[in-house]
């Protein structure tokens, strides 16, 4: 039966060209639409370390004066100060910890004709490795005592490795930054979570190029190199230079906790930490907080409401497109009244002509699906040549191009629904004496 | 024009009438909504700027050693100032849109602090001498700075200048002491205080996080200091982009050992406002879409409406309706279909507005957008129909003749 409405399906729109036509892009350009924006929309709110995020946090703790404080609505602020970070890295209190901090790493060519140029640094401690999964193609990241002797190392990623050294084993090189020359222990693999997690509270980039090179935090402050990434100061500065001492949040501080003992552990051990320094008189607010990984990126909201906002109006406009393929179907199968009532008065039942309408309503859904899909690739073509963060991410994957077809067809069966039972009601009688 | 008739011949023929209907309202509600967001990203990228944006470049001079910078500064500007078609160059921090912005909190009372409340933060630009010719400020009141005051002004180890003066733009200056004349009054960040001695027409600020405190900046004076490492050259808009490409060369043969990098202000409006921009478009174009694929829905389901009601037409024709009298009847009923659209649209668009007020920071929908919208709508409605209400006029009186 099934290839039976096909073939009927086929002649209908034979018939009425113009019509089908209409039909199908319409339908097309609301899928298209709806899957581009949703397919970013997807990419931006991703999870960056699917197989770890559920162990990472985010501690937060607020070292300004009581002035302007209210309780249980005043947040803590996304980033540490030195004092306080360098604390809870010692304490050593969770299984992995590091404090991080973005950094403009002028590197210095060694051809004396080459102009030196800005990477983009993360300065950070030795745990960052290990507790983000960081992959290496060759040596290794540094170790807790190389952050405490102030070693000159470096660890740097696949891109820059490939400019500096043309992608060679680099291990041993040395490298210039800036004034100070350093040795590269580490080269990684392509390694670019996105959204850029762990400096999203402090840097304007969420999306993007990877980190191309790594410092020890403490080796890189002894240089004098800034942080690039907020400041964040609360109190009169007096010395802007010596960050360490500086009334200034600056840092980012994660930790790895496996299990949801040792997170509820780790929250009654920073709430103590706070006390405490309350009761030094170091810190004068109460509050803390430990967000997971997920928690942090809603927290800092990295999805650009723009983004939304398209999402929403994509969706409106499929709605939209819907509505006109209702319109449309049941034009064309009213004006088909005469050809149901010879089919019913020859004894198809009214499911029979039920489902010959659905079917090609189904029809008309696979190839707004297929047209669409063309439409979304082009949509995506165009924000890949955007100035966007997240342009060079704009592309259709495996479960988007199957959740087209799904889209397509729930599109057009709900649009057919209507026209079908309009048509499996028609009394054949009437239809036949008329004609 | 008789409305009973043509009620009577909807109700009969309900589902078309109600999808029309539906299809007018939804695109009414997204129409409004969306023209509201495109003309807020427009009015954004509008925004007044008192500088010589055409004229404008900068060039970014990193990573010179900071400690020679009270000495390069000068020979580099000396460099700059002998290129051909420069009319004037200084330094800088930052410039407005440029992204890079160092925000502070000032008061009006003595012990106003960084963490005091009732302060307003200030984008600060430190500035060389021959700023304001350089940028082409506006000055509205006071004064600029003093040469003496440039040389006197130091930041040591923190962040803010040893001197007390000030320029604030108009804005920053109503903000503080809103009504009152802001030349000689002073402003405070314990233990810094600084008096104004002048006020420029409005600059937009390193980074605009909305509209209302677009200009909240302020000028202070700068000896040569690694801060300033931003040279600012100003030329004919017509030489800009030798004089840009002549400044970044010698910028870089006399600073080796820096990143050098050189951009047109045009360049930098253009990339800060990229997003909105893109977004903009977008928008214009899912309008365009909707509206046609409004405007062949109707003709479509018109079209098959017509065709259905050939034999009624006829008969109509054969007792004497005209075909004026029946092109107006298709009219008149898509007008009545409309209305009813636009009504339930607006009110969708309203509560799709109230949706998108709570849950992102939109300001309400202002009134005019919902006759604008409607007249849109109805004048697509009435192009829309015009081919099936012709051809239905078209149909001649013999059709009620002929057995159907």
């Amino acid at each position: 039966m099934f290839g039976y409405y096909l073939d009927l399906a086929v002649r209908s729109f034979r018939r009425n060209r113009v019509l089908t036509a209409l039909m199908v892009l319409a339908l097309a350009l609301g899928i298209g639409a709806t899957i581009t924006t949703l397919t970013i929309l997807r990419l931006l709110s991703g999870d960056p370390l699917p197989q770890k995020s559920a162990q990472l946090f985010y501690p937060q703790l607020d070292p300004s004066p009581m002035d302007g404080y209210v309780a249980g609505q005043t947040k803590p602020p996304a980033i540490m100060t030195w004092p306080d970070a360098m604390n809870l890295l010692r304490a050593r209190r969770a299984r992995y910890q590091a404090a991080m901090a973005p950094v403009q790493a002028r590197i210095v060519p060694q051809h004396a004709n080459q102009p030196p140029y800005f990477a983009d640094g993360l300065m950070t401690t030795a745990d960052f490795f290990p507790m983000f999964d960081v992959p290496f193609q060759y040596g290794s990241g540094w170790t807790a005592a190389d952050d405490d002797s102030h070693a000159a190392v470096a660890v740097i990623g696949s891109a820059l490795n490939q400019r500096l050294f043309a992608g060679q084993n680099s291990v041993g090189k040395t490298l210039r930054i800036g004034d100070h020359d350093f040795r590269v222990i580490g080269v990684l693999k392509p390694w670019s979570p996105q959204p850029m997690f762990y400096t999203v509270a402090q840097s304007g980039r969420s999306y993007g190029e990877g980190t191309s090179i790594f410092l020890p935090l403490q080796t890189a402050r002894a240089n004098l190199m800034s942080p690039s990434g907020d400041i964040e100061c609360y109190a009169a500065i007096t010395d802007i230079k010596h960050l360490e001492t500086a009334p200034c949040e600056w840092l980012a501080m994660w930790v790895q906790l496996d299990t949801p003992a040792a997170v509820a552990d780790y929250k009654r051990f920073l709430d103590g930490y706070v006390h405490q320094q309350i009761a030094l008189g170091r810190l004068k607010r109460p509050d803390d907080s430990l967000l997971d990984l997920m928690g942090v990126l809603r927290d800092q909201q990295v999805v650009p409401d723009d983004v939304r906002l398209q999402a929403y109006i994509a969706f409106g406009f499929l709605l939209i497109c819907v509505v006109n393929t209702v319109g449309l179907l049941l034009a064309k199968c009213l004006r088909r009244s005469n050809e149901i009532g010879v089919r019913r008065a020859l004894g198809a039942t009214r499911r029979a002509v039920f489902a010959q309408f659905m079917v090609e309503a189904g029809i008309v859904g696979l190839a707004g699906g297929v047209l669409g899909l063309v439409f979304a690739e082009l949509g995506l073509w165009a924000i890949r040549h955007q100035p966007a963060q997240y342009a060079s991410l704009a592309h259709l994957d495996m479960a988007m191009f199957a959740f087209t077809f799904v889209v397509a067809l729930t599109a057009s069966l709900v649009a057919g629904l209507l026209p079908a039972w309009r048509a499996c009601v028609v009394a054949p009688a009437p239809q036949l004496k008329a004609s | 024009m008789e409305l009973r008739p043509i009620l009577a011949t909807l109700r009969k023929h309900r589902i078309p009438a109600v999808l029309i209907v539906l299809e007018i309202a939804l695109a009414c509600a997204v129409l409004c909504n969306a023209v509201f967001m495109i003309s807020l990203r427009v009015r954004q990228m509008h925004l007044p700027n008192a500088i010589d944006e055409r004229g404008i470049s900068l060039v970014s001079v990193n990573g010179a050693d900071p400690k020679l910078a009270a000495s390069d500064i000068p020979r580099d500007l000396t460099a700059l100032r002998g290129i051909a078609g420069v009319t004037a160059a200084s330094v800088s921090n930052t410039v407005p849109l440029s992204t890079n912005n160092i925000g502070w909190s000032f008061g009006t009372s003595p012990d106003a602090t960084l963490a005091t409340q009732h302060t307003v933060n200030l984008s600060m630009y430190f500035v060389g001498e021959g700023a304001d010719q350089a940028l082409g400020l506006r000055l509205k009141q006071g004064r600029f700075f003093t040469n003496d005051e440039y040389a006197d002004s130091k930041l040591g180890s923190g962040v803010l200048p040893g001197i007390h003066v000030a320029v604030l733009t108009e804005s920053a200056a109503k903000r503080m002491w809103p009504g009152q004349s802001p030349l000689g009054k002073t402003f405070y960040s314990k233990p810094d205080y600084y008096q104004v001695v002048g006020v420029v027409a409005d600059v937009m600020r390193p980074w605009v996080s909305d509209a209302e405190h677009a200009y909240n900046a302020v000028y202070f004076p700068l000896a040569p200091d690694a801060m300033t490492s931003g040279y600012i050259v100003r030329s004919a808009p017509e030489d800009r982009q030798r004089v840009l490409q002549q400044a970044t060369q010698a910028l870089q043969k006399l600073n080796p050992g820096a990143v050098v990098k050189g951009r047109t202000f045009t360049d930098i409006r253009n990339r800060y406002f990229a997003d909105t921009n893109s977004m903009a478009w977008m928008l214009v174009l899912v309008c365009a879409v909707m509206l046609a694929v409004t405007a062949f829905g109707i003709v479509g389901l018109t079209s098959f409406w017509v065709a259905q009601r050939r034999r009624q037409i006829g008969v109509r024709r054969a007792v004497g309706a005209t075909r004026t009298d029946i092109l107006r009847y298709f009219q008149a009923e898509n007008f009545l279909l409309a209305s009813f659209g636009i009504a339930l649209g607006m009110a969708l668009a309203y509560g799709l507005n109230l949706f998108l007020m709570k849950h992102y920071e939109l300001p309400r929908l202002p009134g005019v957008y919902l006759p604008v919208g409607a007249a849109v709508l109805w004048a697509i409605g009435q192009l829309a129909v015009l081919g099936p209400a012709l051809r239905a006029s078209n149909v001649p009186p013999v059709v009620a003749t002929r057995a159907a």
